[in-house]
């Protein structure tokens, strides 16, 4: 049995967890204009994955990173805005997906805090300074 | 010192980030991304069918007037064995019950339903994960519930329950 073990999980399910189906053909394959690929890359590397979520979509290899990046791969060649596609997704999944929170509610707070916290460390130093003198 | 309530800044600031901190643990994880497409319009599109015997699926034909589950599936998933029981239930209660196969074959699905029963009354077959994309829908099993007019109106992630099945009967009721 103990020579068989480790054949036996090689055969387990998550091997063939992922299921059967083709990849879509853009998945994997560049755009022919080098221009266009260099922004759907941009992007890619900017949305998160789903299936795993730590990744962008330009890493992951998961099978739905795969059909999001066919997906922004068709609307780049189609001529569509990185901007607008990245909405997209977001009406499809919400915030979470984008890696680059927008610039609105708590997104905006992220952004502005560190000059805040900047503008507010001079303030409060600027009063230490002054006392020493 | 002329303000020595200055002093308290550093403080509060770092009570604060603390106080966050330890919200954020006692807070359960919710690792799940949920669809944002909730309330609006079935994306178009039109499947075909995931095995031979049973009909294929389009957005329109979910959109009769009668509300319904849409439960998305493969014959590969094991929760989507668990589940099947109580999707056999919700048919029973009269639930109608559409279906996305995701990346599946025909005698798989064929299988999958020999051996666990066919709640189904429509199954598309995406093998792309094409329309999955479109649903805003991050993993199988999910079951929507769609209204009579083909719109998106709940998500359930995960296998569905026994706990669940009074729920979505409830929900499909609603819609009509």
């Amino acid at each position: 049995m103990r020579t068989f073990a480790p054949l036996l999980l090689m055969l387990a399910a998550p091997a063939f967890a992922q299921g059967s189906g083709p990849t879509p053909a853009l998945a994997n394959r560049q755009l022919a204009d080098p221009a266009q690929e260099a922004q759907a890359m941009r992007l890619m590397h900017s949305l998160r994955c789903i299936q795993c979520q730590g990744q962008s979509i330009a890493d992951s290899d998961a099978d739905m990173a795969g059909t999001m990046r066919a997906e922004v791969r068709q609307q780049i060649a189609a001529g569509q805005k990185p901007h607008a596609i990245r909405s997209w997704m977001i009406d499809r999944y919400g915030e979470w997906v984008s890696f680059e929170p927008d610039m609105k509610g708590a997104g905006l707070l992220l952004w502005i805090a560190p000059f805040l916290i900047f503008f507010a460390s001079i303030w409060l130093a600027r009063g230490l300074f002054r006392r020493r003198t | 010192m002329n303000r020595p309530w200055l002093l308290w800044i550093p403080l509060a600031v770092v009570a604060f980030f603390g106080g966050l901190a330890i919200f954020g643990l006692a807070e359960p994880e919710d690792t799940q991304v949920h669809s944002a497409m909730i309330g609006k319009k079935l994306p178009e599109f039109a499947l075909p069918a995931a095995t031979a015997g049973v009909p294929a699926l389009s957005n329109t034909d979910m959109a009769d007037g009668k509300p319904r589950l849409l439960n998305i599936f493969a014959s590969w998933c094991l929760p989507c064995k668990a589940e099947a029981p109580y999707l056999e239930a919700l048919k029973a209660a009269g639930v109608e019950i559409d279906a996305i196969a995701i990346r599946d074959k025909p005698e798989d699905v064929a299988t999958f339903l020999a051996e666990f029963g066919n709640p189904f009354r429509r199954i598309g077959s995406d093998r792309e994960l094409a329309v999955q994309l479109q649903l805003g829908s991050s993993g199988v099993p999910e079951t929507y519930v769609i209204g009579g007019d083909g719109r998106i109106l709940f998500q359930h992630m995960g296998d569905i329950r026994a706990e669940h099945v009074p729920m979505l009967i409830e929900k499909v009721n609603a819609a009509k």
